[in-house]
């Protein structure tokens, strides 16, 4: 009797949570959904049924071929940016070396800090202006003598898009750093130890023993960056206002929705947005808690 | 061999300190440029130290921002504790309690941690509206609190699967009910994870801008809604800009300084890897 009591009231503690997700999260979505399939587009909410002409719409619209375009080019870079710095971190901190806490702290704290403040920083670093006006690291490259580097930044034509991965990287590649700190740290020493036995050296240890073992990591690294690079929004917001060559999905859902009023359009985004992260997230999710089951 | 390896071990350390510069520079920039006088202040002169330390610039950027960071301090606490509350809670009975459904309770509920909000925004605000909660903090607490339940329950949910099922049970002979072993037996061991938790919501709620952008009025923005409108502006100058961004950057940095610790362990439950 007791144990039946208290299985209700082990439910009734959850269920706050539980019918707050299944209407904020579950509720929400599939309110979006209606409203994607919706003729809304004004302040007055208007439901009638338009199929999927917000999608065709979207599809057949320039400015989400960009979206689609900058996306992939943003992903793309910061992904494979952060991966790439994040591992090279994580193996020269792993060298038993003095100052690793020192190191790990700096190159994490961007992971504290808005992507707000990020942008405007950046803003002001990646500076375009050139000749009297340079300023930002044009002008640091110019005083250091590296004036081959100096370039027009997010405002380069068409790949202007690439160089907003940068601030992102400098945000995220700590972060990826710390994963593979974290799987460099799970591989034990006796697997290195034997393979300098054999006679193995560093390089040929970590080609065969130590990245094969990491490949779990990258692919998390890979999923958490790739869903955070489809929503990226407020960096790209804050480092140049809203400008169409650095158009997303996430600026253009807000901008025709909020400002346009186009609700049957933003919905149509957001629910492309969830379905693309979905894809990413869903079958990490089933994994990650069937191997935690396992263990 | 080995003495080799040892002697070119310095080398390490000029790609560790170049990437250190690379973290860096943005940080130096804020500082060098808000602690400059208004008068030293010039693009040419950006990357200079200042002759001198002055608060022109901060005490500019504080003057036009100092309501909205107000407004963040009075809405990251209660997104955090409630939040961080819930968390506890379900992660206890999804941990020790676990009912028929909980296994598929759990992932359904993380789920919620990674959807683009961009797919519930438009129902969030009209929901908002609908409660008259939109336009003012409690609808963007609100917000904070029930899109926060995901991380919390997760990290709450590891905390206590670490926790010996014996002493639980042992409570159970002592006549501990559900609700008892909670209050006498969990929550005086659950700070650790109470701290986890209250950082990471603290800084997610501090630098959030989508729910804030879409569900605040003017007047109760947080600090990165006006920040991003000052940098946006042309009549700002750009050094109150930089200085803007420090001291909006200020509390999630001394978070991060003095409980980094803790902030790691929260990064790394966003991960899954409890």
């Amino acid at each position: 009797m007791r144990i039946k009591r208290e299985t209700l009231l082990s439910v009734a503690l959850v269920t706050p949570s539980i019918i707050a997700i299944a209407v904020f999260v579950y509720g929400f979505i599939g309110w979006t959904a209606r409203v994607s399939l919706s003729k809304w587009k004004g302040l007055l909410p208007d439901y009638t049924w338009v199929g999927l002409d917000n999608f065709k719409g979207l599809f057949q619209d320039p400015r989400f071929h960009i979206d689609i375009r900058n996306t992939l080019i943003f992903t793309v870079i910061f992904v494979i940016g952060s991966l790439i710095i994040g591992l090279g971190l994580a193996i020269l901190l792993d060298q038993n070396i003095k100052g690793e806490g020192f190191f790990r702290s700096l190159y994490l704290f961007p992971m504290a800090i808005s992507f707000i403040v990020t942008g405007v920083v950046w803003r002001w670093l990646m500076n375009p202006a050139t000749g009297s006006r340079m300023s930002g690291l044009n002008l640091l490259f110019d005083k250091l003598g590296l004036d081959f580097l100096i370039n027009q930044w997010y405002t380069t034509p068409t790949w202007g898009i690439a160089f907003i991965a940068i601030p992102a990287i400098w945000q995220m590649s700590g972060y990826t750093m710390a994963l593979y700190l974290g799987g460099l740290r799970g591989i034990p020493i006796e697997l290195r130890e034997a393979a300098q036995v054999d006679g193995a050296n560093e390089f040929q240890i970590y080609q065969n023993i130590i990245l094969p073992l990491l490949r779990p990591i990258t692919l998390s690294a890979m999923i958490i960056l790739g869903h955070i690079s489809l929503k990226v929004f407020d960096l790209i917001v804050a480092v140049s206002g809203k400008q169409l060559p650095l158009d997303v999905p996430a600026i253009y859902m807000w901008q025709v929705t909020f400002d346009g009023y186009f609700f049957g359009r933003g919905a149509a985004i957001g629910i492309l947005l969830l379905l693309s992260v979905a894809v990413l997230i869903i079958p990490y999710l089933i994994y990650t808690l069937r191997t935690e089951a396992e263990v | 061999m080995r003495a080799r390896t040892r002697s070119n071990k310095w080398l390490i350390y000029i790609p560790l300190i170049l990437a250190a510069f690379f973290y860096l520079i943005p940080m130096y920039v804020m500082l060098v440029t808000g602690f400059k006088g208004f008068e030293e202040v010039s693009l040419k002169t950006m990357w200079d130290l200042p002759k001198a330390i002055r608060f022109d610039n901060f005490i500019e950027a504080y003057d036009k921002l100092a309501p909205y960071l107000w407004n963040s301090f009075n809405m990251v606490f209660p997104a955090a504790i409630i939040s961080s509350i819930l968390g506890s809670l379900n992660g206890y009975v999804l941990a020790k309690w676990k009912f028929k459904g909980s296994e598929i309770i759990f992932p359904a509920i993380l789920f919620g941690m990674f959807i683009p909000y961009q797919s519930i925004l438009i129902p969030l605000v009209e929901f908002m509206r609908d409660i008259n909660l939109y336009g003012g903090l409690p609808g963007l607490v609100l917000a904070h609190v029930i899109y926060g339940i995901p991380i919390t329950t997760l990290t709450f949910r590891n905390y206590y699967a670490t926790i010996p099922k014996e002493l639980i049970e042992a409570s159970r002979i002592d006549g501990c009910g559900l609700l008892s072993s909670y209050w006498h037996i969990l929550l005086p061991i659950s700070a650790p994870a109470f701290v986890v938790v209250i950082i990471w919501q603290f800084t997610s709620a501090w630098n959030d801008f989508l729910f804030a952008v879409v569900l605040t009025s003017p007047t109760n923005w947080p600090v990165t809604v006006a920040l991003n409108n000052m940098a946006g502006s042309q009549i700002i100058a750009w050094n109150v800009q930089m200085a803007g961004s420090f001291l909006a950057a200020v509390p999630t940095l001394l978070v991060y300084i003095f409980l980094g610790r803790y902030f790691l362990r929260g990064l790394m439950a966003g991960a899954l890897k409890g």
